[in-house]
């Protein structure tokens, strides 16, 4: 590899770099209790739902820019509505399950059909979303808490109580074999997909990455989920949140990346009166686009009353600013247009860890969140300014 | 001989990995018109950018004597200091501004915590009467055109006690009215003021009428100057400067077949969007049949891209009435989705605003407007996507590294070939190409009339808009003369010349409403 390649593997994988290094402090900052099995398994539950939102974010994000700021009270306001049905009315899990998911993918749609089809800022619309469903949550609760913590089914089910663990299939004892199983067939199915594509690509003629950092890559993944899974099984194994959450990746990894849809998203960003010139309804983009993020602000509000066992009005908070926040530290373009799911997520861990190791070394909460919006800012002036090529002023 | 204002000398200036100007030399006596000639990419923008501070001293090889000083400008500023003033070929106008607080932005009359409005005014409508342009001060940037826009520019540089005036492409959006009036003013300056400019242009009929002397510039080195009454100051020997060879015939021959009629457009009215009583295009009926090439002439704002924007799916306009007909069947056309399967493709003439996703990478840009064909069941296959885009740079010799490469880093020729890659891949039979070799030089012109020969030579049907008239009159089967809104003459690609064309323009012009 010559100076160049380093330069652009670099350029390339920053976040990641970053993530390794600001892992690293904290691991020596705090002895090394941030890598035990149990924080790391915490790390995941902890942050499922930013996971979750910045994945729905990322879709309003790439169609130029626009935000989503009602999804914290829409949170809130289907696990209000999931409490009361399960709780107040006796409703069964599955039918609650059901409403919420259509309620969080209404609520998205009405959004979605101001911004779309009526033209409306997303700021302004979702702005109003924000007020309105915080509010609505309130009505719901009455103002009250609603605890859930009988309805075990429903709180395992999405990752929350002591019990939210895969069951270990093989009865391991000190280690969950199913986790770590599960860990090491990721890893095949990884290495596996990642080799076919790329002998195809050869007999084709197409151009392939150079075998080096092929291999690198190959190896430090594999090795990532190894590990990964090995920590998760030596604390109690996989998390059924994380299901949820590898799922959500999974699939709208997928969409972005190899679909004709997550291709119009994109284009949408890129130029919207060139995509719509080309015969792409662009109206429908941004509908779907919200739409979609309503639909994950549902599951989203599963698991944060599942996780807390109840319902309150004030859940929710800033959620949507995390949810940005990840999007942008991730690599997404203010302007759209830019970003991958797997970015975002390294985004969203990166913020996960430096709150969990400053939770751990005692760090203020309020100066948490004042390393936090630093953390963001000094990510998308990186950004910008390497997009510059290396400038930090702009022209004048 | 006049006294040397300007003198370049030895210019080099290196990009990473590219040389950009080698050993460049200028010279500009006081009060002459010169001219800067040459492909796109053969450096001219940056030997004017190197003039003008843009690239500050250092960053450069060799000297700027001007006014028999050597120079070290570090910015704009010091260069518009000396009386250098630039203009863009984008025009840096404010549209909710006044020409007169345009004129005067960042120059401010007054003092720093009270602008002087009298002054500003006053001395506005001084420089304006000097451009000879009829406005108030006081009208919204916004509401005038292009055309007076470009003169509120000069009579911007004119207050900043410009000496040396450099226009970068002035007309490349104005049409030939507006050009001639531009470059008479160019004249006029010259005559009365002593005003000494320099001109980059494409248009080399501009070039020829206007400067005294043309210096070419090719592969970021001066070729040769050519000074008016001594050298031949035709387009061929121009042309032959510029791309080193003699282009013996600037548009391709080829043997027409024509065929049935492919698509007619009959009683056509199209209704300003906006100003819905404003009829932009009024009661038109063309037809275009199979393997032909149609030409569409007339002068920039005549309703040529409206009419073809709102034949493709109604993009363009309100209260749209008349029939279409495709291949003798009529079809209603409602959104550019049902255009496209009816096999039609509107080729924009904004390929940066309205074409591609400059963001984007070749690829993607290539397969947009079709994506059904590279995907399976909206599973994109990113293989014979890939693929599909090598073969149409290959096809139409798109110069570019590879098709991973974003389409913004192409020059205007290549983003112009991408841009019908993607609209040939969209498999049409009936293309409308608006301007399509706007902004982009000779060698790709001709590659560009290459591949519209291929075209009709397969069949399809070619709409062509432009507003060359060389280029209508060397590459058209038929021509349409098109004037405010309507059609005003039809001509046969034979027997058309440019008399003929202007003839049906001006004696239509002001008729109106029928």
């Amino acid at each position: 590899m010559n100076k160049n390649q380093v330069l652009g593997f670099l350029k390339k994988n920053t976040m990641i770099i970053v993530l390794l290094i600001v892992l690293g402090f904290f691991a020596w900052r705090t002895g090394g209790a941030i890598l035990l099995p149990m924080n790391v398994s915490n790390l995941i539950s902890q942050n499922a739902y930013v996971f979750v939102l910045a994945t729905g974010m990322l879709l309003c994000i790439l169609t130029g820019g626009n935000i989503d700021l009602s999804v914290g009270s829409v949170v809130c306001f289907v696990g209000a509505v999931g409490a009361t049905l399960m709780v107040n009315l006796n409703v069964p899990i599955w039918l609650s399950i059901i409403i919420m998911i259509l309620i969080g993918t209404a609520i998205g749609a009405f959004q979605g059909f101001w911004i779309a089809f009526v033209r409306i800022p997303p700021f302004i619309v979702t702005l109003a979303g924000m007020l309105a469903f915080r509010g609505l949550s309130n009505v719901v609760l009455n103002g009250l808490t609603v605890s859930i913590k009988d309805k075990t089914t429903f709180v395992n089910l999405f990752g929350g109580g002591a019990d939210c663990y895969v069951r270990d299939f093989f009865g391991g004892s000190d280690l969950n074999l199913t986790c770590l199983f599960g860990g090491m067939v990721a890893a095949g199915i990884f290495v596996l997909l990642q080799v076919t594509s790329r002998v195809k690509r050869v007999k084709k003629n197409y151009e392939v990455e150079p075998f080096l950092t092929f291999i690198v890559k190959l190896v430090a993944i594999s090795a990532v989920l190894l590990i990964f899974a090995y920590k998760l099984s030596q604390h109690k194994g996989i998390p059924t949140v994380l299901i949820w959450v590898m799922v959500v990746v999974l699939v709208y990894g997928y969409i972005t990346n190899n679909t004709t849809v997550g291709r119009y998203f994109y284009a949408v960003g890129g130029n919207e009166k060139a995509t719509k010139l080309s015969g792409i309804n662009t109206n429908k983009v941004y509908f779907l686009a919200y739409t979609n993020m309503g639909f994950l602000a549902a599951l989203a509000g599963m698991i944060t009353i599942a996780r807390l066992t109840s319902a309150q009005p004030t859940y929710g908070q800033n959620y949507e600013m995390d949810a940005i926040g990840s999007c942008f530290i991730g690599g997404a373009s203010a302007y759209g247009g830019i970003g991958t799911v797997p970015g975002v997520i390294v985004g969203a861990v990166l913020m996960g860890v430096i709150n969990l190791g400053m939770s751990l070394m005692g760090v203020d909460a309020n100066m948490q969140k004042v390393v936090k919006g630093v953390v963001l800012l000094a990510a998308v002036i990186f950004d910008v300014v390497s997009k510059r090529g290396g400038k930090l002023f702009a022209k004048n | 001989m006049a006294k040397i204002l300007l003198e370049m000398k030895n210019i080099t200036k290196t990009f990473p990995g590219v040389k950009a100007l080698d050993n460049v030399n200028l010279q500009v006596e006081e009060g002459e018109i010169h001219a800067l000639v040459g492909e796109n990419g053969a450096g001219k923008s940056t030997l004017m950018n190197v003039l003008s501070g843009i690239y500050p001293f250092g960053s450069y090889e060799g000297d700027i004597v001007y006014d028999s000083e050597v120079c070290k400008f570090n910015d704009i500023k010091d260069s518009e200091g000396k009386g250098i003033v630039i203009i863009h070929q984008e025009l840096a106008l404010i549209p909710y501004m006044t020409i007169a607080e345009n004129m005067f932005l960042g120059n401010e009359r007054g003092s720093k915590f009270r602008i002087n409005w009298n002054e500003t005014s006053g001395l506005a409508r001084k420089y304006l009467d000097i451009v000879g342009l009829n406005e108030s001060t006081e009208t919204l940037i916004k509401d005038i055109g292009v055309g007076k826009q470009q003169l509120v520019e000069i009579a911007k540089a004119l207050s900043k006690n410009a000496r040396l005036l450099i226009l970068d492409e002035p007309t490349s959006s104005l049409n030939e009215t507006d050009s001639r009036a531009l470059l008479d003013l160019m004249l006029k300056l010259k005559k009365e003021q002593g005003l000494t400019s320099i001109i980059i242009s494409h248009k080399l009929n501009e070039v020829s009428y206007v400067a005294d002397k043309i210096t070419v510039i090719r592969d970021g080195a001066t070729i040769e100057t050519l000074t008016k009454g001594v050298d031949d100051f035709s387009e061929s020997r121009i042309i032959k400067g510029m791309v080193g060879r003699e282009l013996s015939d600037r548009f391709p021959k080829r043997e027409p077949h024509i065929g049935e009629v492919m698509m007619e457009v009959k009683n056509w009215n199209v209704y300003h969007p906006l100003y819905s009583e404003r009829k932009i295009v009024n009661n038109v009926n063309i037809n275009v049949r199979k393997g032909e090439v149609l030409g569409i002439s007339g002068l920039m704002g005549a309703g040529r891209t409206e009419l073809a924007m709102s034949i493709f799916g109604k993009s363009y306009g309100e209260n749209i009435s008349g029939q279409l007909f495709i291949k003798g069947k009529e079809v209603h056309l409602n959104n550019v989705q049902q255009a496209i399967k009816h096999k039609l493709a509107y080729v924009t003439e904004d390929r940066k605003g309205n074409g591609l996703i400059l963001s984007n990478p070749i690829k993607i840009n290539t397969t947009l407007a079709n994506l059904d064909e590279v995907s399976n069941k909206s599973v994109i296959d990113k293989d014979k996507e890939y693929s599909v885009a090598v073969d149409y740079k290959e096809k139409l010799k798109t110069k570019c590294p590879t098709v991973e490469q974003n389409v913004g880093n192409l020059s205007g020729g290549n983003q112009q070939k991408v841009l019908l890659a993607k609209w040939m891949f969209a498999d049409p039979d009936i293309l409308i190409l608006d301007e399509p070799t706007r902004g982009i030089d000779v060698g790709a012109k001709y590659e560009i009339y290459c591949i519209i020969n291929q075209l009709v030579s397969e069949g399809k049907s070619v709409i062509m808009i432009s507003s060359e008239l060389p280029e209508i009159l060397g590459m058209c089967d038929r021509i349409y003369v098109m004037n405010e809104g309507r059609m005003v003459g039809e001509l046969d690609g034979k027997e058309a010349t440019q008399e003929k064309i202007m003839t049906y323009i001006l004696q239509s012009s002001g008729k109106g409403e029928e």
